[in-house]
């Protein structure tokens, strides 16, 4: 067994990057979280539990993906007691899971670094509407361009955006961070998440469709995530900011060897 | 990947969806191409429900690890679900392969509870599967049937083509090869069923035939045809611990009733409580040998990840080896995440111990099922739980810190007086008491005792079928008489008390004693919109009074009607080992208020021990 490779460590923070396609994108944000819990105790990761009569495994999710969207880059933070080497530990998950939810990376966190969940900063989307969804103005791939690109030209896109509380008035277009289509249709995005600020890329489409006046079905869209970054500052010997990049949440982390 | 039965448009608007598109941890794979025998097996219930049954994990598990065979599932759709595929024609399909229920070569149905009878009716119909067995076409798949309630199976007997009568570890084997052989010589659908009804255990209904007296009762069950037996003896395995066990259960996304590790520790029950279905047609009790239980554990924990490990079995702490495999349990998972539920066990200082290590005292309640509130009562029934018993274990709780009790009881027993109904409250108030007799200091707060009855409904191959079952009137009176009595009592602030909806009772007991006629009501019911019985929510009275009507049928007859002990029932021609003679005696001295000892103490006799072993043999090997 691997068991001599062991790392003996008080509690380690371990990052997960893994995909989601396939059927399993029908499967809701706390059945993911229990099907992680499952996995690893089938992979055997030395996870660490809380005390107590009922100790359950500390975990923290990046940016919860709705249901129905397709993934390749969900995160999850877990702290473990010990660890194999990354490719040894991504193996193992694998082996213990099903197609449609594959461990791509498997890294160490610093001490200090922010969980998965607060991290969140962007995330990168690729959009396909369906072709019976699409209406004829954009029918065609070099429309959809145009049109797209005539969009996001805009100094700004302002919607009112519904919460249960209440309703305000937002401008997506700053919330856009990169966006373009190429020549399969296919729309490329890249948009601010996170706690404070979040745009869902269907919203950003259902604005469109209307721009192009056209009302988006709730179906119309085949979304995957691509990554989920975080923001990544470095500063100088005085703690004083010299300069902020959006990394993916994977590079927060380093390989366990 | 499979591609799934249903569009995203309709996976998006469902609640759930992930009850239907399969692909969970351990779900059987096998190439097409290898497959001769296709076999959908079905709980007829939602999912999440039919997803907690160790049966069809074990049965499961057993087809597919046959070669050739592919065994697939298939769940009832909820109601939402329902809906959109009858509008959109949609046909039922399995889990695995996303394929029509109506291209496989059997549907199995496992039949745990009357009241999915019209679920059974819903798969069918969805499936696109002609509803009347002997109108099915060659090639329509087997219908096939198991579980507890195919001990009489004759309210559903019209849908089926076999019901399987005991343990399904047995004769599949045989039954699929008579299949292949069948199908090799060009055989017919009628063909097959002949050679199956020749398979022990197999029941084939439409080869046999009922008459009735004209006061209703039946007169005469045979075959129709020569070559099949009169009687079919139930199927039961001998050796527990030489058998399949599902040692990769599938593992659901969604949560299951039952999201954890089950391991059946034993089959069948000594005691012999009179009520008991369960208690009479799965004797002799068997154990399973402690070590096999032990290696399972470790292995079903591994393969599924579940942080959670439980027992099953009917009167668990009658198992001869429970110390060692509870502390086995606790010593090699405590502390690593894994939490032990325990089943309900006697109260005594071994199991508060064992509770104490596993569950917060101050959260966890006693469990105590003295199912009646007498002492003369329980004698009927032949429930050994004393009230001293029952005190003794609570005064030693109460000591350890507990202070929840929940008791369980039965109101409409055969017999039952106004005593015996108050008897319910009294003993619950003498519970509160012992409570207050500890001094306060050692006290955790107040006692809280809560008192939960069902309505008794009498079951095939228990002493008591051949008893009344009360009125819905009678029930809801009943229930009023201990609830009066209840807040006569000195403590009734801490004592409460819950009981079930008697509607739904009835029906159960219509369903459970009816015979070949009923079938036509259960087919009324489904056809004017009734699916779901089970829960609540959806059960609806009326309709079934409505279809008993409009067939012409009289529902005392089948539910407060005593039967006289030479009448022949529509499910004596099945052997289940345990004799009519036995149960005479036993509803015999239920009058006489005695008690019967349970197989350890003294055998009775009761004709389990034609299976030669199990608790039987216990001491002679
Ligand atoms: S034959 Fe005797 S020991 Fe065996 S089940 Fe019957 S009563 Fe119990």
């Amino acid at each position: 067994m691997a068991q001599q490779y062991l790392k003996e460590v008080s509690a380690l923070k371990i990052r997960i990057k893994f995909s989601k396609t396939g059927a399993v994108r029908f499967i809701g944000h706390l059945d993911v979280m229990r099907y992680f819990q499952k996995l690893n105790r089938r992979a055997g990761i030395d996870v660490k539990y809380s005390t107590g009569f009922s100790p359950h495994q500390i975990m923290s999710f990046a940016a919860p993906l709705g249901v129905g969207l397709e993934s390749h880059g969900e995160y999850v933070d877990i702290e473990v007691n010990s660890t194999m080497s990354s490719s040894e530990s991504i193996k193992a998950l694998n082996n213990a899971s099903i197609e449609g939810i594959q461990v791509t990376s498997y890294v160490e966190l610093p001490e200090g670094t922010a969980n998965a969940m607060s991290s969140v900063a962007a995330a990168d989307y690729i959009v396909r509407v369906k072709e019976q969804y699409k209406p004829t103005v954009i029918a065609d791939n070099a429309m959809l361009k145009k049109r797209f690109e005539e969009f996001l030209s805009q100094s700004s896109i302002v919607v009112t955006k519904a919460s249960k509380k209440s309703e305000r008035e937002v401008d997506l277009r700053p919330l856009i961070y990169k966006a373009s289509v190429n020549e399969n249709g296919e729309i490329f995005m890249q948009l601010c998440t996170g706690s404070a600020e979040n745009l869902k890329p269907e919203l950003v489409l259902e604005t469109f469709f209307r721009y192009v006046g056209d009302k988006m079905s709730q179906f119309a869209l085949d979304i995957c995530r691509l990554e989920v970054y975080g923001l990544y500052t470095s500063k100088d010997e005085n703690g004083n900011v010299i300069s902020e990049k959006l990394i993916p949440l994977e590079q927060f982390g380093k390989e366990i060897l | 990947m499979t591609k799934l039965a249903l569009s995203d448009e309709i996976l998006m608007s469902i609640d759930k969806p992930a009850r239907y598109i399969g692909h969970e941890v351990n779900m059987a794979v096998k190439d097409l191409k290898d497959i001769d025998v296709r076999f959908a097996m079905c709980f007829p219930d939602v999912y999440e429900i039919g997803m907690s049954h160790l049966g069809i994990q074990i049965l499961y598990h057993m087809f597919n690890g046959m070669d050739g065979v592919y065994c697939e599932r298939v769940y009832s759709p909820w109601t939402d679900l329902d809906k959109i595929m009858r509008e959109q024609h949609i046909p039922l399909f399995t889990l695995e392969t996303q394929t029509p229920v109506k291209d496989m070569d059997f549907l199995g149905i496992t039949i745990q509870y009357e009241m999915c009878y019209t679920n059974i009716l819903q798969i069918l119909d969805l499936s696109g599967i002609t509803m009347t067995a002997a109108h099915r076409a060659e090639d329509e798949p087997i219908v096939i049937g198991g579980g507890p309630c195919t001990y009489n199976p004759e309210p559903i007997a019209e849908f089926f083509d076999i019901f399987y009568i005991g343990e399904g570890e047995t004769v599949y084997k045989d039954l699929i090869n008579a299949y292949r052989h069948n199908k090799a010589n060009g055989g017919s659908r009628r063909d097959f069923l002949m050679a199956a009804a020749n398979i022990p255990g197999l029941y084939v209904p439409q080869l046999y035939e009922a008459s009735y007296n004209n006061d209703g009762t039946l007169k005469s069950f045979t075959p129709t045809v020569e070559g099949v037996p009169t009687t079919v003896k139930k199927e039961i395995v001998m050796d527990i611990s030489n058998t399949v066990y599902p040692e990769r259960p599938i593992v659901p996304y969604i949560r299951a009733t039952q999201d954890r590790v089950v391991l059946e520790i034993q089959r069948g029950c000594i005691r012999g409580c009179r009520f008991c279905q369960a208690g009479m047609i799965y004797r002799p009790v068997r154990e399973r040998d402690v070590e096999f239980l032990k290696d399972m554990a470790v292995k079903m924990l591994k393969s599924t990840g579940h942080e959670e490990i439980t027992l099953s079995s009917l009167s668990s702490s009658d198992y001869s080896k429970l110390d060692e495999l509870l502390n086995f349990l606790i010593d090699e998972f405590k502390g690593k995440g894994v939490n032990i539920s325990l089943p309900s066990l006697r109260v005594d200082a071994f199991s508060l111990d064992v509770m104490s290590k596993v569950q917060d005292v101050k959260k966890s309640s006693l469990t105590f099922a003295p199912e009646a509130g007498s002492q003369r009562m329980r004698n009927v029934i032949n429930k050994g739980l004393t009230e001293e018993d029952i005190l003794n274990g609570c005064a030693l709780a109460f000591k350890g810190g507990w202070n929840k009790v929940k008791l369980y009881f039965m109101l409409g027993l055969p017999t039952e007086t106004e005593e015996d109904m108050k008897a319910l409250a009294e003993l619950s108030e003498l519970v509160a008491e012992k409570y207050y007799e500890i001094p306060k200091s050692e006290r955790n707060g107040k006692v809280q005792v809560t008192a939960s009855s069902s309505f008794f409904i009498p079951k095939p191959f228990t002493p008591f079928q051949w008893a009344a079952m009360c009125t819905k009137d009678e029930f809801q009176r009943r229930a009023y008489v201990v609830n009066d009595r209840m807040k006569e009592m000195l403590n009734r602030k801490s004592l409460k008390y819950n009981y079930h909806d008697p509607d739904t009772s009835i029906i159960e007991g219509l369903l459970a004693r009816g015979d070949r006629k009923v079938s036509s009501v259960i087919k009324r019911v489904y056809e004017a919109g009734g699916i779901y019985d089970a829960w609540g929510e959806y059960f609806n009275y009326d309709r079934w009074l409505a279809a008993l009507e409009a067939e012409g049928l009289d529902l005392d007859f089948y539910t407060t009607r005593e039967r006289s002990t030479d009448e022949l029932f529509p499910w004596d021609f099945i052997d289940t080992g345990v004799t009519k003679n036995f149960l005479k005696r036993e509803w015999q001295r239920a009058h006489e208020e005695q008690i019967t000892p349970n197989c350890r103490m003294e055998c009775q006799g009761c004709g389990a021990a034609v299976f030669k072993g199990g608790v039987c043999f216990e001491d002679k090997n």
